[in-house]
């Protein structure tokens, strides 16, 4: 019976390693992996510089409000400044007319086209996907991002690809419309950081991950305390149980 | 009636008192506490009390869920990750409820095979089996219908595989399909029905578990010897014996489902359903949550037509009748094995082959999560094929050949 509960227990381990081809990806380790793992928000802040300064342009992340950026340590003057460089469409006023404002801190990142037609337009016809719950979408999550942006290679010989289309050895089918967009240089960071494409794609992906996930670390914490804690109260049924046990059964 | 000079005269205080005019003290006093319960369970009678509090959690969780759930089409992927991100404690209470469905599965799944290597199905508890398998069967509609609740791709892609089923159905089958979707994709209606079922069923479930009980409490546990208990020195009351050892039995558990919840919260699931749903775009894989992945194996195993004397039954129906047929044969067991002795202590043969089937299963879980290409289909054929054979033939071959052996008179009695 033992091998029962253990074959059952492996049966549902050995389950999410289902979908079939899928291709290898290079291990990074994060900051926040494993069950004490933190953001560096550092590095978060550096991340969504590369967000805000590339992929904004193309992508958008609706699920994130500027307020959220206290995760990454802005302080409420330095938020309302970044909501503030951002245009938003309100309205409609007393005249039922729309208009545009500058953000807020309650206001949620702007899209940057005003519809997914528009988007896709833009883009030879392939859509942006939204970068919010990008790291939760994709097998491999932070991994899989750091790997894909940094995977464009030359097509192998005789591969075809149509126009706007790029060769990417991460990419399912490795065809993406999205051209590499990030190479060494690109982001000028002000804190020393090294400006290489290894470093931008580690620090947007850890973006990427906070923003599909803002209460990843308070998720583990609270799941240290509620062990430690279920831990000993099982600890104490069992000295019980043992107790009970010898005046029940005389063993 | 019961003739009021039989009734005991009350007893004091306010519990004596109510106890008195509802006797709702001394029937939990008699159920819970004094309840006489065989002295040798195993840690395999811990998943009953287990499920009874998955079932609690969920809908306890699930409750707190649709305070904030919108279930219209536009908005009830935002509105799940606003619950994750803005309601406070929001993403423990969804990822508890989303982890607690597996556990609720595992659980109620080795509860299941409990019952099959310890011959719990047999005379008299056929009715308790009955009333399990239907709790498993409810179970199942109701994780389909809640899967589907977040919109995501799986949960688009999913309802749209499930319910396609019906359309195998002769005559009836497109009027079943749009009934069961309210418009001719799945959409809107579709959404807004399944909340309201989803809703609805786990308190369906609650009633078949009070039944379940009822019928338990009958003739109590059986045991992992499968005797019948005759002499009183092999019971002792429930409480505080084996309350104390659910509760163990309990913590181990929530240290388990804890590590989920806290540490791999999407490790069960897929993430093309953090993809919000669009009816546009097919996913290279569609596949079921990992606890549906041996039915839908079994699903996808006749890929053939059955050709009968005066008509065919094509495939597509085919499998889907197999598929309904592998939950349906559980509620007949008892009369498909029919051999006297219920525990497999002492049946070797059916041990074998318990272990088989057992094993089958697993295979079939992995055939499910697998395209069905190359020797995956064959494997799938003949894992389904097994599984049939096993409650069909074999079943009833053991029960007539298999040996009898002589079972111990009470539970000190050593056995050779
Ligand atoms: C010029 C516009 C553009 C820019 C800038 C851009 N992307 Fe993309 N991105 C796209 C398009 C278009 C797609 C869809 C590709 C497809 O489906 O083939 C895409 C897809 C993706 C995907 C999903 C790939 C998949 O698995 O489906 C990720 C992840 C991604 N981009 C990340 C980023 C990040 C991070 C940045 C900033 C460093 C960025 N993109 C900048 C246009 C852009
Ligand atoms: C038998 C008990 C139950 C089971 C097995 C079950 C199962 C599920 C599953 C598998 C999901 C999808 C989770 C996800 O992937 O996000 C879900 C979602 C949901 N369930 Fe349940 N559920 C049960 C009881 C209930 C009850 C009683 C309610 C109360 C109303 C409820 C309300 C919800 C809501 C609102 C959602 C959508 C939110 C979400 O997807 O997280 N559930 N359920």
């Amino acid at each position: 019976m033992r091998l029962l509960f253990l074959s059952l227990f492996l049966f549902t381990l050995m389950l999410p390693a289902h979908a079939a081809e899928r291709i290898e990806l290079p291990e990074h380790t994060w900051t926040f992996s494993g069950p004490l793992g933190k953001f560096d928000q550092n590095q978060l802040q550096r991340g969504f510089q590369v967000y805000r300064e590339v992929c904004a342009t193309c992508h958008s992340l609706s699920l994130i409000a500027f307020r959220n950026l206290g995760d990454l340590g802005y302080n409420e003057d330095e938020i309302k400044a970044i909501a503030a460089s951002y245009e938003i469409k309100d309205g409609p006023n007393d005249m039922g007319e729309m208009f545009t404002r500058p953000g807020r801190p309650s206001d949620h990142f702007p899209d940057p086209f005003p519809n997914r037609k528009a988007a896709e337009a833009a883009n030879n016809g392939a859509y942006p996907p939204d970068l919010s719950l990008m790291t939760k979408a994709r097998h491999g999550g932070a991994d899989y991002v750091k790997a894909l942006l940094m995977g464009y290679t030359e097509a192998p010989a005789g591969f075809d690809l149509a126009d706007g289309q790029y060769y990417n050895r991460f990419m399912p089918g490795h065809r993406i419309a999205m051209a590499a967009p990030l190479l060494d240089g690109a982001v000028d960071y002000k804190d020393g950081s090294p400006k290489t494409l290894d470093q931008y794609t580690s620090d947007v992906s850890a973006f990427l991950t906070w923003a599909a996930e803002p209460y990843m670390i308070q998720r583990k914490e609270t799941g240290l305390r509620v062990m430690l804690y279920i831990g000993l109260m099982t600890l104490i049924f069992y000295l019980n149980y043992r107790l009970v046990k010898r005046r029940v059964k005389g063993a | 009636m019961e003739s009021e000079s039989k009734i005991p005269p009350a007893k004091k205080g306010i519990i004596g008192w109510i106890d008195h005019r509802l006797p709702i003290f001394s029937f939990m006093d008699h159920e819970l506490n004094r309840y006489p319960t065989p002295k040798n369970l195993n840690i395999w009678w811990n998943f009953g009390s287990l499920a009874g509090i998955m079932l609690m959690i969920m809908i306890i969780s699930g409750i707190f869920l649709a305070m904030n759930y919108t279930a219209n089409t536009q908005m009830a992927f935002n509105s799940v990750e606003r619950i994750m991100r803005d309601v406070n404690g929001g993403w423990l209470i969804r990822y508890l409820h989303m982890n607690g469905a597996s556990m609720f599965f595992i659980v109620v799944y080795i509860h299941i095979f409990r019952g099959l290597y310890y011959g719990s199905y047999k005379p008299p508890r056929e009715l308790l089996w009955a009333l399990g398998v239907a709790i498993f069967l409810i179970m199942m509609a109701t994780a389909f219908m809640g899967y589907v609740l977040p919109w995501g791709q799986m949960s688009l892609w999913g309802a749209e595989v499930i319910t396609n089923f019906f359309s195998a159905i002769p005559v009836v089958g497109e009027d079943l399909v749009q009934l069961t979707r309210g418009s001719f994709a799945v959409d809107n209606p579709t959404l807004t029905r399944f909340f309201a079922l989803h809703y609805l069923m786990p308190f369906l479930i609650v009633g078949l578990v009070v039944l379940h009980l009822v019928a338990l409490h009958r003739f109590g546990s059986n045991n992992p010897k499968g005797i019948d208990i005759t002499s009183p020195k092999d019971k002792i009351p429930f409480h505080p014996y084996y309350t104390l050892k659910d509760l163990v039995g309990l913590g181990v558990f929530l240290m388990f489902y804890s590590a989920f919840v806290f540490f791999a919260p999407d490790y069960l699931g897929h993430p093309d359903n953090y993809i919000p749903a669009n009816p546009l775009q097919t996913p290279a894989h569609i596949v079921p949550e990992w606890y549906f992945l041996p039915f839908y194996a079994i699903l996808r195993a006749i890929d053939f037509d059955i050709p009968l004397l005066l008509f065919t039954i094509d495939s597509k129906l085919a499998g889907v009748l197999a598929m309904f047929a592998s939950v349906l044969v559980l509620f007949f067991l008892p009369w498909l094995d029919r051999h006297p002795v219920r525990s497999a202590r002492f049946r070797p043969w059916y041990k074998i082959v318990f272990w088989l089937f057992l094993f089958n299963a697993l295979v079939l879980g992995y055939v499910g999560s697998q395209p069905p290409e190359g020797t995956m289909i064959m494997i799938g054929q003949a894992a389904t094929a097994w599984y049939f054979i096993h409650f069909f033939v074999l079943l009833p071959l053991l029960s007539k050949y298999e040996p009898v052996a002589t079972l111990p008179k009470t539970l000190d009695e050593p056995t050779i």
